[in-house]
């Protein structure tokens, strides 16, 4: 085990995939700048310095997929990807399909999101759903450091093009990675705390927010299992509704906006194939239907919090 | 099929040329008598698109877009697979899934079309980067019009490739026509080769329904392109001869004008030049144009007997 931060994750998965395939590069806004030590193993012309335009480092990106290459880009801040939608939607998503199966764009695009910085909503838009939406495109948002490595490194080995969100609030949070080669395969959710009476489903930083609230209903006498997506797109449907199957009760939490969010999909593909199983009512727990404040109390308050999902997991009780 | 590569023979432009004016007349017809989706036509700028491919080698990409079917044909797509694709037909170069809208065929090249006016100089720099890192000999070629000239990728995609000098011809066939609105409204000046010095490309401006003219000058920027490895962009004047697409009456188009151009339909002007020099005989001249119908009526026979896709394939080639 090897203890590091995400950001630490990211510049080993990183290293290990460019170090693997010389078809691995990295691209963007300042990635030479400040993944100094990827510029020195592996030179300049692989690690590139962009202007600040989205549009042509995603433009490049699908075109180099298509014809050789294996771009990873950093758009920074999810917002930014309003910049790049042509591209990777347009183009990446549809271009196989349009194409008759011609060309496979296995690229990844990076972006940060979510509460902890104060950036205000032209920084943090929780946009993942968006991408969920789009034909071709795979979603991918981890909530555990050794996911950050894992589920880069299988990204950037998969032949399409690949939305890696980054929690800005997990951005410098810490933990173990196993030794040795670590992938995690998209597609996979995984049961982060077992649990018999309710499920609590959700990715990114409100996975530990579930984990805090299955504690507390813990110490009251509830048995609450918490599944972490990991990957939005495709959905894990299999494990999502193993685990409402048994419980019976489901609670969805994420801090993207409630409004046609990945919540709704899950609570709608619980309805359509466990609805018999149901003990009581879906629910979901999302952020507002309003743009990400910068003000603390604000920010904070727009992410679902331990004690909602307590309340909640208490009404499906009764 | 193989890629068609010139080697200089004039009358062989005057062919591609036929055939292309043939195929799109021909799909227009079609259009209006018997309901076939209708194409976006390149009537009028068959020279540009000629005089560019047929300076191409083998190894050389193209990127195209919305109006391909001149670049597609004379890179030696068979007309039969393209109406094919146009009419939704599993035979198309892309499954009858493109549509006449984004036909792609890797197999001549021909990569990545994108409909997006200005998608494809997006794509462009990122084949460019391919061909650099990868070290393959062939020049991406991208041709666009003078509506993505406007659009603000071409702009970072000239600024990128010029900043990493990449082996890109960008050629603007600039066609006086935005969709539905006119070049005039939408920039001042009348030069878009001109917007390529700021960011340190060279470029040239060529009478894009002279074919000879055209060929010449992008052997010239290819020439420049492969020795120097860096970009060049040609701009290519010309005129859209018919509507934005099929059908469109061109109600909004100055009847002058349009006559004006059509004096200088490309087609004519080269037959006479050839009839004149003696190169072509009014016999050679009308067995071509037999060759371009028999053709094309080939091929809309291939078209028609292809079948259209299995339904199955409407959730196949979404992911690799």
């Amino acid at each position: 085990m090897a203890h590091m931060t995400v950001q630490e994750a990211i510049d080993q998965a990183l290293a290990e995939e460019m170090a693997r395939d010389p078809s691995v590069l990295l691209l963007g806004e300042g990635v030479a700048t400040k993944r100094r030590a990827l510029v020195d193993a592996f030179g300049a012309e692989r690690v590139r310095n962009t202007p600040l335009a989205e549009g042509i480092i995603a433009g490049t990106a699908v075109g180099a997929a298509a014809t050789g290459l294996r771009p990873v880009i950093d758009l920074l801040f999810a917002p930014f990807l309003c910049y790049a939608m042509d591209e990777l939607v347009n183009s990446a998503g549809k271009l196989r399909y349009l194409s008759g199966g011609q060309f496979s764009f296995p690229l990844v695009t990076m972006a940060m999101t979510g509460a902890g910085w104060g950036v205000g909503a032209q920084h943090n838009h929780n946009v993942e759903a968006w991408f969920a939406h789009a034909p071709g495109l795979k979603v991918v948002m981890p909530a555990s450091v050794a996911d950050f490595k894992g589920l880069l490194k299988a990204a950037i080995r998969d032949q399409n093009p690949v939305l890696f969100f980054i929690d800005i609030g997990l951005a410098y949070t810490s933990g173990d990675i196993p030794d040795g080669e670590h992938l995690v395969p998209l597609g996979q959710a995984v049961v982060r705390r077992p649990g018999e009476a309710v499920t609590l489903i959700s990715y990114a930083k409100t996975v530990a927010v579930c984990e805090q609230a299955a504690q507390t209903l813990a110490g009251q006498g509830i048995s609450a299992e918490v599944i972490d997506l990991r990957t939005l797109k495709p959905l894990d449907e299999a494990s999502i509704l193993a685990s409402v199957r048994k419980t019976g009760r489901a609670v969805i939490v994420h801090e993207a906006s409630r409004s046609g969010g990945i919540g709704a999909e899950v609570a709608a593909t619980i309805g359509e194939h466990a609805y018999d199983a149901l003990k009581a009512p879906v629910l979901r727990l999302a952020g507002p239907d309003a743009p990400a404040p910068a003000s603390y109390p604000l920010e904070q308050a727009f992410v679902p919090q331990p004690d909602a999902v307590v309340a909640a997991v208490k009404r499906l009780l009764g | 099929m193989s890629v068609n590569t010139y080697d200089g023979r004039v009358q062989d432009l005057l062919q591609t040329m036929l055939l292309i004016r043939a195929y799109e007349e021909r799909a227009a017809a079609l259009q209006a008598e018997s309901g076939v989706p209708g194409t976006c036509t390149s009537v009028g700028q068959e020279a540009s698109a000629v005089g560019v491919v047929a300076a191409l080698g083998a190894d050389d990409l193209i990127l195209t877009n919305h109006r391909s079917a001149g670049h597609l044909l004379a890179r030696g797509a068979d007309p039969g697979r393209l109406l094919a694709e146009v009419m939704g037909r599993r035979a198309g170069y892309c499954k009858g899934k493109s549509g006449s809208l984004h036909i792609s065929a890797k197999e001549l090249g021909v990569i990545l079309t994108s409909t997006i006016v200005g998608g494809e100089l997006a794509l462009a720099t990122g084949v460019g980067l391919s061909q650099k890192m990868l070290k393959r000999p062939g020049v991406v070629v991208c041709f666009f019009g003078d509506g993505a000239a406007c659009e603000g990728r071409f702009h970072e995609s000239l600024n990128l490739a010029a900043v990493w000098q990449l082996p890109i011809l960008y050629v603007c066939e600039n066609n006086q026509w935005q969709a539905f609105v006119h070049r005039r409204e939408t920039m001042l000046g009348d030069s878009i080769a001109s917007w390529a010095t700021p960011y340190g490309i060279d470029s040239a401006t060529v009478d894009g329904n002279d074919v000879e003219q055209v060929r010449a000058l992008a052997t010239e920027a290819l020439d420049s392109i492969r020795a120097s490895g860096r970009p060049f962009l040609l701009e290519t004047r010309t005129y859209r001869l018919r509507g934005h697409f099929e059908p469109d009456d061109q109600a909004y188009v100055d009847p002058d004008e349009l006559a004006a151009w059509r004096a200088r339909d490309p087609l004519p002007r080269l037959q006479a030049r050839l009839l004149e020099s003696g190169q072509l005989d009014a016999r050679a001249l009308s067995a071509m144009e037999s060759d371009a119908q028999r053709r094309i009526d080939a091929a809309v026979a291939f078209a028609i007997d292809s079948p259209y896709p299995a339904i199955d394939e409407l959730v196949t080639d979404v992911y690799a």
